[in-house]
C-alpha cells in the first residue's frame, strides 16, 4: 500500500524562500539549499519548489538552486512558477527536477499539458489549480487568489487529467494561509472527480489537520504546507509519528 | 567507474548525482570503449517501452548489453527493458535477458494508476542488492510491471496485487522503483550494486 505523503513546498523568490499569509506579505525564512536538506534529513516525502521571481533575468539564480539541491538530495522534486511553455520544463528538467507544476500557463494555453506530456510523460506534469468559493461553486483562481475565473474547478481538473497531467495539487485560497485545517469539501469534490493522485494544498495548521485530511478524505494521497514547516510550528518526524499512531501508512 | 547508458531516454542528472553521493564514479556514456571499461552498467530509463527500445537499438546499445557479462542494473523502465517483451501500445521485444513480460496494472488493480509514490518492500528471495531493506519505503512511479517467474524476483509491494520491486537473475539485476529518488534507502541500493562482484 502506498503512504500518505508530506511534501513541503519551498516559495522562492530571488533566491530565499518565501510565505505570507494569502499570498500577501511575503516574508524571508531560510535558504532554500539549507532548508532542503533540513526537510530531507527529517523525513519530508518529496519537495515542492514554487520560483516566484517576477523578472525573468532573476530565473538564472532559481535554476542554480535547483541544481545544488538535486545534486544531494534524493527524492522526488517538484518545480512551478513561471511555467508557460514547453522549453520551460526542459529548463528545470535538465536541472534535476522530477516534476513540473503548470498552473495559470495551463489556463492560459491547455495544450501545455498534453505537449509536455507527450514529450516527457505524464508522471512529470503537475497540474496545480488554485480554486475558491464564489455563490457555492468552486471556481479556478489566477495570480496567487486574487483574479477569480469562470472556470469550474472540477471541470479543469478533469479536463487537466484527460490532457494528461500526472497529478493534481489542489490548493483552496479560502483555507490558505489561515491555519484552521484543509478544505475538506473542496478536496472530496476533487477526489470524485478524478482518478490522478490529489495534493491537499491550504490550511494546515497543526497536525490533527493532516490526520483529519486523510480520514475524512480517503482519495487524497498527500499534504502539502509550507509555513507551519518553515517556522517549526510542526515538526515532520512528529507529524509522521503521529499520524502513523493515529493508523495513516507513512513512511518512517 | 559505473557506466550509466545513455540512449537518449529520460534524465539522467539525479541518477548521475546520486552514485557521486556514495563516492562512485559515474559516465553517462553510448561509447562501447568506455562501457568495456565500466565495472558496472546501469540502465536508467523513463517513458514509453516502444520508444525506448527502439533508441536502444538504434544506439546499438541492445547488442553491447546482450553480449555483455558485467553486473546490470536496470532501473524503472530500465528494469522492463530486461525482459522478453512488453504489451505497452502492442508487443515489443526487450532484451530477454530475464525471462518474462511486461503487463499492465490496468484491469489488475482498483488503486490508482499509475502506481505513484512511496511503497514498503517485502523481500521474496535474498538479494545482494537488497541487504536491511525488508519493510523500508522506496519510491515508485509506473504504469506497468514485471510479470515474470518468481525465482527471479527479489522484492514485491503491495498494490491490491504483489507488484514486483526488484528482480535478479544472475549478474543482472532490476529495480521498477527509482532508488536515486528513494532517499537513503535507495543510496544503499546503488552501493550494494556498485560492490556487487
Amino acid at each position: 500500500m502506498l503512504s500518505k505523503r508530506i511534501i513541503p513546498c519551498l516559495d522562492i523568490r530571488n533566491g530565499r524562500v518565501v510565505k505570507g499569509t494569502n499570498f500577501e506579505g511575503v516574508r524571508d525564512v531560510d535558504d532554500p539549499v539549507e532548508l532542503a536538506r533540513y526537510y530531507n534529513n527529517a523525513g519530508a516525502d518529496e519537495l515542492v519548489f514554487y520560483d516566484i521571481t517576477a523578472s525573468v533575468e532573476q530565473r538564472g539564480l532559481f535554476t542554480n538552486i535547483l541544481t545544488k539541491v538535486a545534486s544531494e538530495i534524493f527524492i522526488p522534486l517538484t518545480v512551478g512558477g513561471g511555467i508557460n511553455e514547453v522549453e520551460d520544463f526542459e529548463r528545470v528538467l535538465r536541472c534535476g527536477a522530477d516534476k513540473v507544476s503548470v498552473n495559470s500557463g495551463a489556463i492560459k494555453n491547455k495544450y501545455l499539458i498534453s505537449n509536455a506530456a507527450k514529450k516527457y510523460g505524464s508522471q512529470c506534469i503537475v497540474l496545480s489549480i488554485d480554486a475558491k468559493r464564489v455563490d457555492g461553486k468552486f471556481k479556478v483562481c489566477t495570480m496567487g487568489g486574487r483574479t477569480i475565473t469562470d472556470i469550474d474547478l472540477i471541470e479543469w481538473a478533469k479536463e487537466g487529467e484527460t490532457l494528461g497531467a500526472g497529478e493534481i495539487v489542489l490548493n483552496s485560497i479560502d483555507t490558505d494561509g489561515v491555519k484552521n485545517g484543509f478544505d475538506l469539501p473542496m478536496l472530496e469534490q476533487l477526489c470524485n472527480a478524478v482518478k490522478i493522485p490529489v495534493i491537499a494544498s491550504g490550511g494546515a495548521g497543526t497536525e490533527q489537520d493532516f490526520k483529519i485530511l486523510f480520514e475524512k478524505v480517503q482519495g487524497v494521497d498527500a499534504g502539502l504546507a509550507a509555513s507551519i514547516f518553515h517556522y517549526k510550528q510542526v515538526s515532520i518526524p512528529n507529524l509522521k509519528n503521529y499520524l502513523s499512531e493515529n493508523g495513516i501508512s507513512v513512511r518512517l | 567507474m559505473v557506466a550509466i547508458i545513455d540512449y537518449g531516454v529520460g534524465n539522467l542528472f539525479s541518477l548521475n548525482a546520486s552514485l557521486n553521493k556514495i563516492g562512485q564514479q559515474a559516465c553517462i556514456t553510448n561509447d562501447i570503449n568506455v562501457i568495456n571499461q565500466a565495472s558496472h552498467i546501469i540502465l536508467p530509463g523513463v517513458g514509453a517501452f516502444s520508444d525506448a527500445a527502439k533508441l536502444l537499438s538504434a544506439s546499438n546499445m541492445d547488442k553491447v548489453l546482450m553480449n555483455n557479462k558485467k553486473p546490470i542494473l536496470g532501473i524503472c523502465l530500465g528494469m522492463q527493458l530486461l525482459f522478453e517483451k512488453s504489451y505497452e501500445f502492442g508487443i515489443t521485444d526487450g532484451l530477454g535477458l530475464i525471462p518474462g513480460e511486461i503487463v499492465p496494472l490496468k484491469g489488475k488493480i482498483h488503486q490508482k494508476i499509475p502506481h505513484m509514490g512511496w511503497n514498503k518492500l517485502d523481500i521474496t528471495n535474498p538479494s545482494p542488492i537488497l541487504n536491511g531493506m525488508q519493510d523500508q519505503f522506496v519510491y515508485f512511479v509506473h504504469s506497468f510491471y514485471a510479470n515474470t517467474n518468481n525465482k527471479y524476483i527479489t522484492s514485491v509491494v503491495e498494490y491490491d496485487i504483489a507488484v514486483t520491486a526488484t528482480v535478479q537473475k544472475d549478474n543482472i539485476f532490476g529495480c521498477q522503483f527509482h532508488p536515486e529518488k528513494s532517499g537513503e534507502v535507495g543510496l544503499r541500493l546503488l552501493k550494494y550494486f556498485c560492490e556487487y562482484k
